[in-house]
């Protein structure tokens, strides 16, 4: 398992605010951002919701089910480390509670992607303290 | 005191320049945005000393200008790289005038992103999805493309129309940068770079500048040239998914319709009176979003709009007569709104549009935004 020494490609800027979803993340978790206040959901995180104002925040555990609303992909590596994975896929997922995700296709799809296609979270671990969630069609 | 001042035909153009467009090392945005100033101020004719405010936009310091060009203004506005700025800049530079803040604004814009090799993605833009590799506003008018295709059936021959017709209309502008003009199949067989857009739907990146100078409707009529007045504005923004840099899961139509709509109603005007739209076109995508979203189509439809030439000059509706972003110069919205200028003055040669009396610009990008332009 790589370190974030010697993994290539851009890691996360974790702060206070987003470090919950990485922790979520790595434990085999897809949660996002809810008002303790209104209930809410948004992501990526807030440090107000953006609703009703409130700064009492929690994180959530989502379905891992939503919603693959396009995908592309990218034939220029704008990073070095992207580079050995040209030509390589980026979606957008809006989850079944709402928030919309920009991610990955996950290991284990198959066939052409289709706009509308029901998809569910997978966990790829990155680095020893970094996991990636990704998504397949159902 | 009324609740809304009615901005329709109080500001007016003066002045407009343009720089040559293209790789400038030796000199810089100041460098540049002093070139077009001077041209605008030759274009109407003002003494330079009269300018009393300043708006300057991917100029890294408003007062490192100003002291170049020898102006202490009474109004300084300053606005960051971003090209949904300029339809914006020129809405508070007609607020300035109206409310009497300044009496002559310059609005100058210069990029260098040529020379100095600006990418547009990556560590520079860095965001919340890098980590899955989504960096780049062109990768996100990719998204919206490959969605508007699956909802409604767009194809990429039709979005090539828009690529075609803009690299025409460069062919008739001497100073554009890309004038070799192309075909649809040209277009179906240059390199994706985020599929499914490939590198004829991309903006040039070049550097220039380019500047307006704008002074009340009454003011105006003392200058060289026609003033061509500002008739109506309009805008929205759309700020719900902005961690997704420039993108909208609707293709920014409600906000579009609804800065459009503003500036119709307020210069009392109608789709069938605008006789050639300047649209910010980053990506050729967001034209046809453009298209929709003033409804000049029925939503979906902007791909059959667009087909058979239909945006060339002498077509349905010519659009980005100076070849736009995509062909003459990624002036960021600026050089569209000269554009939209010099063709109400009637300056544009081969690619003048007949009976220019009234030309829109619209931006559909996160700050939408729309400018009616007619004779003074
Ligand atoms: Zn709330």
């Amino acid at each position: 398992m790589p370190t974030a020494s010697n993994y290539a490609k851009p890691l996360p800027r974790l702060t206070p605010l987003t470090q919950p979803f990485w922790d979520h993340a790595k434990a085999g978790r897809l949660a996002v951002q809810a008002c303790g206040e209104c209930g809410d959901l948004h992501f990526p995180p807030s440090p107000v919701c953006p609703k009703c104002l409130s700064a009492k925040q929690e994180w959530r555990t989502v379905s891992g089910r939503g919603t693959l609303m396009s995908w592309v992909v990218f034939h220029r590596a704008y990073w070095d480390g992207f580079k050995d994975e040209l030509p390589y896929p980026v979606c957008l997922v809006e989850l079944a509670e709402g928030p919309l995700l920009a991610t990955n296709f996950g290991r284990g799809m198959t066939g052409e992607p289709k706009v509308g296609a029901p998809v569910h979270v997978v966990f790829e671990p990155a680095t020893d303290a970094i996991t990636l969630p990704q998504f397949v069609v159902d | 005191m009324a609740d809304t001042i009615d901005l329709k035909n109080t500001a007016a153009v003066i002045g407009v320049g343009t720089t040559r467009y293209g790789s400038f090392p030796e000199t810089d945005d100041y460098g540049l945005a002093a070139e077009a100033f001077i041209t605008a101020v030759g274009d109407c004719g003002i003494n330079k000393n009269e300018v009393d405010g300043l708006l300057v936009c991917r100029i890294p310091y408003y007062a490192r200008m100003g002291e170049i060009l020898g102006l202490n203004p009474r109004w300084t506005m300053t606005l960051p790289g971003h090209g949904r700025m300029s339809g914006m800049g020129i809405i508070e530079a007609a607020l300035a005038l109206a409310t009497g803040r300044a009496r002559y604004v310059a609005l100058l814009y210069a990029n260098i992103g040529r020379s100095r090799r600006v990418n547009y993605g990556g560590e520079e833009a860095s965001g919340f999805w890098d980590p899955w590799g989504l960096t780049s506003p062109g990768a996100t008018h990719a998204m919206m493309f490959r969605r508007h295709a699956a909802l409604y059936g767009t194809t990429t021959r039709q979005l090539a129309e828009v690529s075609v017709a803009f690299r025409h209309h460069a062919s008739l502008n001497p100073n554009a940068v890309m004038r070799v003009p192309i075909t649809i199949d040209d277009h179906e067989n240059s390199r994706f770079i985020v599929e499914p857009l490939r590198l004829l739907d991309y903006c040039l990146i070049n550097d220039g500048a380019v500047c307006m100078i704008m002074t009340t409707a009454e003011r105006a009529r003392d200058f060289k040239k026609p003033p061509v007045v500002i008739a109506g504005v309009g805008g929205q923004e759309s700020y719900d998914n902005a961690s997704i840099a420039n993108f909208d899961i609707d293709f920014w139509y409600e906000p579009t319709r609804r800065a459009g709509e503003e500036a119709y109603a307020m210069a009392g005007i109608s789709h069938s009176d605008i006789a050639a739209l300047m649209c910010y076109d980053n990506f050729s995508p967001t034209v046809l979003f453009a298209l929709e979203g003033l409804g000049f189509c029925p939503r979906g439809e902007s791909g059959r709009f667009v087909e058979g030439g239909a945006l060339k000059v002498g077509g349905r509706l010519p659009m980005n007569t100076d070849g736009g972003h995509l062909s003459n110069s990624y002036m960021q919205g600026w050089a569209l709104n000269v554009e939209a200028v010099r063709q109400v003055r009637g300056e544009c040669g081969p690619r003048q549009v007949r009976d220019a009396e009234l030309v829109q610009f619209v931006e559909a990008t996160p700050c939408c935004r729309s400018i009616i332009y007619a004779r003074g």
